[in-house]
C-alpha cells in the first residue's frame, strides 16, 4: 500500500516549506530589469516523496513550495520587477499539471493539503497583481494541461504558442474522473468569462483547444506563431509593466532563511511559538508583540528589512501554519494566543497605515493579509483565548476574529483588553474581500459602525462582548473549566463534519471567485477524490497510465 | 454573605471553593423562595421532627431534631472517595474514574443530571397540598421528611451542575427552580412528574413505586465513571430508602386497616366497606395498576440507543454493575424483550447494549414484586383470600412498544372497544378517586390516626407512636 507508505513518510520526514533560489530543483528565476522570468524545468527525479517521476513538467508539492518562495523573493527582494513571465524550459510542453502518479499514491489528506496550498499560491499571484502592481504573463510555449493551465489562469494574460500542436486543456474529467478543481473550473468562468457551453466542451475533451478557437473562446488572450512568440511576450511584458505602480529605484529587502527551533514540544520562532499537545490533539499557537515599537519612518522600516516585526512575525506565522497543516494532521484544534503590549501593536499599526504608500510596507501588509487568509481556510478548529498579558489588538485582533470562537477572561485582578486599529477595517480582507469585522456582522452597518467608533481604543471584556467581538467572557472562577470543556468537547467531534461546518460559518453570505474556488475544492473535488470512480481499485485516477480502462459505477448521486 | 460550613453542611470543602460559593450565593436564596412558593403548603412555621444529614458517616447522616423546614440545613454530601477507583464497565473499563467532566460527554452528562435533578423538586410540588389532609402527625412528619430530602437531592444535583458545568450548569440550576409540575407552559421534564398526587393513597403508592424508580436510576448512576456523580448518588440512596419505607409501610397500613374492618364486618362488599370508611382491596389494586404502569414509562423505550451510548461511554451502568458476572462491555450479549407482533405478544432477543432500559425496568419490577409479596401476607394473616398482583408490562403504557396497543393486566391484547369497555375495572375511576378523596381529612392529635389507615408498628427514631412529631405553634 503505497498510500500508507506516504503517510508514514510524512511522519518520519516532515515537509519543510523553507527554501531559497539556490536550492530550487524545478524553477529558474531570472531577472532582466523590470521583467522577471520564472522558467519551469522540472527535475523528473526531484519529487518531494518517493514513488513517482515528475515527467512532462508535471508538479508536486515540492514544485509549488519553490514557486511560493520565488514569488516572495520577487515581492521583497526585487521591487524593480513589474512583470513576471511564466514559461517552460522544456520543449513542446509548458506544464502538464499535477503529477497523476503522485495523486494516485497519495493519501486523501495529502491531496487536499497539496491542492489547498497550490491554490493559495495562485491566489497570491492574483493578490500581487491586485495590490502590489506585479503583473503576470503565462507564456505557454507548449502543451498547457490541467494544473498547468490553472497556473496560467492565475496570470493576468495567457499567450499560447501556435505550433499546430500545443493546446490548453483541462483533461481532468475525461482522463482522471476528477475535476479541474484547484481553481481551473472556476477561473474559466468567473475570471475568463468563457461561455458555459464552451466551458462544458473544453472540460470534457482531453485534447483541449488550440489555435484561434482558444482565443475565440477566451481561453487565452493571444495565439502567436513560434517565430514571433518571444518577441510578443516581451512586448506584452513591457506593456504590462507600464501599468504597474511598483517603485522606481527602490532597494530590495533580502529574506534570510527563517530560523526556528524544533523540539518534541513544537516549533519555536522569535515571535511565534507552537506548542503541540499530541494526546489532546490540540496545539497552542502564540504570537508575540515586540517589546518596543522600533522603526517609525519608512526609512527606518526599510533599514530593519526582514527583521521588522510585522514581516518577521508574518513569515513565522505563515511557516507555523503550513507546518501544522501539513505535518500534524490530527492536531484538530488550534488555541490561538498572543503575548505582549497591545499599545505597541496599535502603534505599529498606525505606522503601517501612515506608510502604506511605501512599497515595502505595502508588501508587508500583503504578507500579513495572505497569512491571515491562510488561517481562515485552515481546516482546523480555531479558538482564540484572550487573557491578561495578551495583545489582541489591530493586526493581531484579526487572529481572534479569524477564530471560530473567542474566549476573553473577565477578571478584576488584571487588565485584559482587546484593541481596534485602522487596519481592522479593510486593510486585511479575507478571501471573500471583506474585513473580518464586516464579515462577522454580515456587513450590517450599525454593528460595524459601532465597532468602527471604537477604533484606536482598548476594550474591556464587557465592552468587547457587548460589541459582539468576542464569543464569551467567562470570569476567573469559570475560565479553566469552560475552556477545558470547550476544547475537549470540540476535539471529540467528527473532524470531517467540523471542516465542513467551520468553512460554512467562516464564509457566510458573500461569495467571490476565491471563496467559490475554496468551497468547490473542499466540497466537490474532495467528494470526488474519495469516490470509488476516482480512487477505487478500478477508479480513473488509480488506473491512469496503466492501459486499463476505468470501471465506473454508473449511478448518478 | 452566607456562612457556608455553618449554613450548608457539606463534605465538599465548600468554604474553600469560590466557584461553588459564587454559584450558591445566587441559587440558595432562589431555592428558599421556591420552597416558600412551592414547598409544603402553610408549613413555614411548623417545628418538624426531622432527620438532617450533617456528615456521611453512620452517626452523622441521621441527626434528629425539631426544626422549621425553611431552616432545614440542606447539605451537600458525597459518599467518600475511594482511592484508585477504576471505571467498571463500557469502553473506558479499567481506566481511572473521572474527577472532572470530560468535554466530550459534557452535554450528555448534563442532561442526565438535569433529568434526575428535575424529579426532586417536581415531587415536592406534586405533594405540596397533602399536609392539609394528613391522616396523622406521624404521617405528616414522614411527608415533610420526604419533602426536605427531595429538596436535598435537588441540592445534590445542583451541586454537580455548579461544580462541574460552569455557566451552563448555573443556568440549568436556575431552570430547575423555574419549571413547575403540571404547568402547561413550563412543565417538569418527565410526564409522571407532572401528574397530580391528589391524596395520601397516591402519595404512598408514589413513594413505594415511583421513588423506587428513583432508587434504580440513582443506583445505575452510582456506577458512573464520572466519580462525583457516582458518589453523590450513592449517598442519596441512603436517604431514598426511607422514602420507600414510607410508601411500602403506608400502603401496608391501609391494607391492614381494610382487613381489620373486613374481619369485623365479615364482608368483602365494596359498598359496605366504603360505608365503613375504608378503602376496599380491589380499589387499592387499581391504584397499584395505575402507579405501576405510569412509572414503568419512566424507564423509556425497551430498545434504546441512548441507553446503549450511556453505557459504552461509562456514564450510566447497570443496577449493581460490579456484582454482575459478565465482561461489562456487552458487545456480544443478548437480552430478551417483549415484542408485539400482529395480534400476539411474544419475545425476541436483542443486543444487550440496546436493552439496558428494559433490564433496569426488569430489576425494578422484581423489587416492586417483593414489596407486593410482603403486602400479600397481610390479607393472608387475616385469612382473607385476596392477592395483589402486578399488571402485565404492557398494561396502560404510553412509551415503548406497547404505547400503541391496549393490554389487559393479565397480558391479553385488547381491541379499542374492549379497552374502552373494561379499563375502569383496572384503573381508578372518577368515582373511586372521589371516594378516596372523601376520606382525606386532617387528623393531627398525637397518637390518633384517620379511620382508613392503621397506626404504624413503631415510631420514628425510637420515639413513641403518639410522639408530637410536628408542633404547629
Amino acid at each position: 500500500m503505497e498510500a500508507v507508505a506516504i503517510k508514514q513518510d510524512a511522519q518520519i520526514e516532515p515537509v519543510d516549506y523553507r527554501t531559497e533560489p539556490s536550492r530550487y530543483k524545478h524553477w529558474k528565476l531570472g531577472f532582466d530589469g523590470e521583467v522577471a522570468t520564472l522558467t519551469l524545468d522540472i527535475d523528473e527525479d526531484g519529487g518531494i516523496r518517493p514513488g513517482y517521476k515528475l515527467k512532462l513538467n508535471s508538479y508536486d508539492l515540492g514544485v509549488d513550495i519553490e514557486l511560493h518562495d520565488a514569488l516572495q523573493r520577487i515581492r521583497f527582494e526585487h521591487p524593480e520587477v513589474r512583470t513576471v513571465v511564466f514559461t517552460s524550459g522544456k520543449a513542446k510542453i509548458f506544464c502538464s499539471g499535477a503529477n497523476i502518479y503522485m495523486l494516485g499514491v497519495s493519501t486523501h489528506a495529502w491531496k487536499v493539503n497539496f491542492c489547498k496550498f497550490t491554490n493559495e499560491t495562485r491566489n497570491g499571484i492574483e493578490d500581487a497583481s491586485q495590490y502590489s502592481g506585479l503583473k503576470f504573463i503565462a507564456a505557454c510555449n507548449g502543451t498547457t494541461a490541467g494544473g498547468g493551465y490553472e497556473l496560467a489562469l492565475a496570470c493576468d494574460e495567457i499567450v499560447l504558442v501556435d505550433d499546430r500542436n500545443s493546446a490548453v486543456s483541462l483533461p481532468e474529467v475525461p482522463l482522471l474522473g476528477v475535476l479541474p478543481g484547484t481553481g481551473g473550473l472556476t477561473r474559466v468562468t468567473d475570471k475568463r468569462k468563457v461561455r458555459r457551453d464552451h466551458a462544458d466542451i473544453f472540460c470534457t475533451i482531453s485534447e483541449g483547444v488550440r489555435g484561434s478557437r482558444a482565443k475565440d473562446w477566451k481561453l487565452v488572450d493571444d495565439v502567436v506563431k513560434q517565430q514571433q512568440f518571444g518577441e510578443h511576450v516581451a512586448a506584452r511584458a513591457k506593456e504590462l509593466a507600464r501599468q504597474s505602480n511598483r517603485p522606481l529605484g527602490a532597494k530590495g529587502v533580502p529574506l534570510p532563511r527563517l530560523e526556528r527551533m524544533e523540539d518534541d514540544k513544537g516549533y519555536h520562532y522569535e515571535f511565534v511559538d507552537v506548542a503541540i499537545d499530541a494526546a489532546g490533539r490540540s496545539a497552542t499557537l502564540t504570537v508575540r508583540a515586540p517589546a518596543a515599537v522600533g522603526a517609525r519612518s519608512a526609512a527606518e522600516i526599510e533599514a530593519q528589512g526582514a527583521a521588522w516585526w510585522p514581516l518577521k512575525m508574518a513569515r513565522e506565522l505563515d511557516d507555523a501554519i503550513l507546518n501544522l497543516r501539513t505535518n500534524h494532521l490530527d492536531v484538530g484544534l488550534w488555541q490561538l494566543r498572543t503575548a505582549g503590549d497591545a499599545k505597541v501593536v496599535l502603534e505599529i499599526d498606525g505606522i503601517i497605515a501612515a506608510n502604506q504608500d511605501n512599497w515595502f510596507v505595502r508588501e508587508t501588509l500583503g504578507m500579513l493579509r495572505r497569512t491571515l487568509a491562510r488561517i481562515d481556510v485552515s481546516s482546523r478548529s480555531l479558538y482564540a483565548l484572550i487573557e491578561p498579558g495578551s495583545c489582541f489588538a489591530g493586526t493581531l485582533l484579526e487572529i481572534a476574529l479569524a477564530a471560530d470562537r473567542s474566549y476573553m477572561l473577565d477578571t478584576p485582578d488584571a487588565e485584559n483588553r482587546i484593541g481596534l486599529s485602522a487596519l481592522n477595517f479593510g486593510a486585511l480582507p479575507m478571501v471573500n474581500g471583506l474585513s473580518r469585522i464586516a464579515a462577522r456582522f454580515y456587513e450590517d452597518e450599525a454593528q460595524v459602525g459601532a465597532v468602527k467608533a471604537k477604533e484606536g481604543s482598548l476594550l474591556t471584556p464587557a465592552e468587547a462582548f457587548e460589541l459582539g467581538l468576542v464569543t464569551s467572557i467567562p470570569d476567573d472562577l469559570d475560565w479553566a473549566d469552560e475552556i477545558r470543556i470547550a476544547i475537549e468537547e470540540r476535539v471529540a467531534l467528527s473532524p470531517d463534519a467540523l471542516t465542513g461546518l467551520e468553512a460554512n460559518l467562516r464564509f457566510g453570505i458573500t461569495e467571490t471567485m476565491n471563496t467559490r474556488i475554496f468551497g468547490r475544492l473542499s466540497a466537490w473535488q474532495n467528494w470526488i477524490f474519495i469516490r470509488p470512480n476516482a480512487v477505487g481499485a478500478n477508479g480513473a485516477l488509480k488506473l491512469f497510465g496503466s492501459g486499463k480502462k476505468a470501471q465506473f459505477d454508473w449511478d448518478r448521486v | 454573605m452566607i456562612n457556608y460550613s455553618e449554613r450548608i453542611p457539606n463534605n465538599v470543602n465548600l468554604s474553600e471553593n469560590k466557584t461553588l460559593q459564587r454559584a450558591l450565593e445566587h441559587w440558595q436564596p432562589a431555592f428558599l423562595q421556591w420552597w416558600d412558593d412551592m414547598g409544603p403548603d402553610g408549613s413555614t412555621n411548623y417545628d418538624v421532627y426531622l432527620r438532617t444529614a450533617i456528615s456521611v458517616d453512620p452517626k452523622g447522616w441521621a441527626h434528629f431534631d425539631h426544626v422549621k423546614m425553611p431552616d432545614y440545613r440542606w447539605g451537600i454530601f458525597l459518599a467518600p472517595q475511594e482511592a484508585d477507583k477504576k471505571i467498571t464497565f463500557g469502553d473506558h473499563k479499567g481506566e481511572d474514574v473521572w474527577q472532572e467532566v470530560p468535554g466530550e460527554y459534557r452535554s450528555t452528562l448534563r442532561r442526565i443530571i438535569v433529568t434526575q435533578g428535575d424529579t426532586e423538586p417536581a415531587s415536592v410540588e406534586q405533594q405540596r397540598h397533602l399536609g392539609l389532609t394528613a391522616p396523622s402527625l406521624y404521617d405528616l412528619r414522614n411527608l415533610f421528611q420526604v419533602n426536605v430530602e427531595e429538596g436535598r437531592h435537588l441540592w445534590a444535583m445542583v451541586y454537580l451542575l455548579h461544580a462541574h458545568f460552569g455557566r451552563d450548569g448555573r443556568e440549568e440550576g436556575e431552570a430547575l427552580l423555574e419549571r413547575r409540575s403540571g404547568d402547561e407552559d413550563n412543565p417538569r421534564i418527565l410526564t409522571a412528574f407532572n401528574e397530580k398526587t391528589p391524596d395520601w393513597l397516591s402519595f404512598f403508592m408514589f413513594t413505594f413505586i415511583t421513588d423506587r424508580d428513583g432508587k434504580y436510576q440513582l443506583a445505575s448512576l452510582a456506577e458512573s465513571a464520572f466519580d462525583p456523580l457516582a458518589r453523590t448518588c450513592k449517598f442519596m440512596l441512603t436517604e431514598e430508602a426511607h422514602h420507600l419505607f414510607v410508601g411500602e409501610s403506608g400502603v401496608a397500613r391501609v391494607i391492614q386497616r381494610t382487613c381489620e374492618v373486613m374481619q369485623q364486618l365479615k364482608t368483602d362488599d365494596k359498598e359496605k366497606l366504603r360505608a365503613a370508611g375504608v378503602i376496599d382491596l380491589p380499589t387499592l389494586q387499581k391504584y397499584l395498576n395505575f402507579h405501576f404502569s405510569v412509572t414503568s414509562d419512566l424507564y423509556g423505550n425497551e430498545v434504546s440507543s441512548n441507553a446503549a451510548t450511556y453505557y459504552t461511554t461509562g456514564l450510566k451502568g447497570r443496577f449493581e454493575e460490579t456484582k454482575i458476572d459478565d465482561d461489562h462491555k456487552l458487545q456480544n450479549n443478548e437480552y430478551q424483550v417483549m415484542d408485539v407482533a400482529g395480534d400476539k405478544i411474544g419475545t425476541r432477543q436483542v443486543a444487550a447494549l440496546s436493552a439496558l432500559n428494559e433490564r433496569l425496568r426488569d430489576d425494578w419490577i422484581a423489587d416492586v414484586q417483593a414489596g407486593v409479596d410482603r403486602w400479600n401476607r397481610i390479607p393472608a394473616k387475616f385469612g382473607i383470600d385476596f392477592k395483589f398482583t402486578l399488571p402485565h408490562k404492557g398494561f396502560h403504557r404510553a412509551i415503548g412498544m406497547f404505547a400503541d396497543v391496549h393490554v389487559s393486566p393479565d397480558g391479553r391484547l385488547l381491541s379499542e372497544a374492549e379497552w374502552t369497555h373494561q379499563h375502569l375495572n383496572w384503573l381508578p375511576s372518577d368515582e373511586d378517586r372521589l371516594y378516596v378523596h372523601s376520606l382525606m381529612g386532617r387528623c393531627l392529635e398525637p397518637g390518633k390516626f384517620a379511620n382508613w389507615i392503621a397506626p404504624p408498628g413503631r415510631g420514628i427514631n425510637n420515639q413513641p407512636v403518639n410522639f408530637e412529631y410536628v408542633r404547629f405553634n
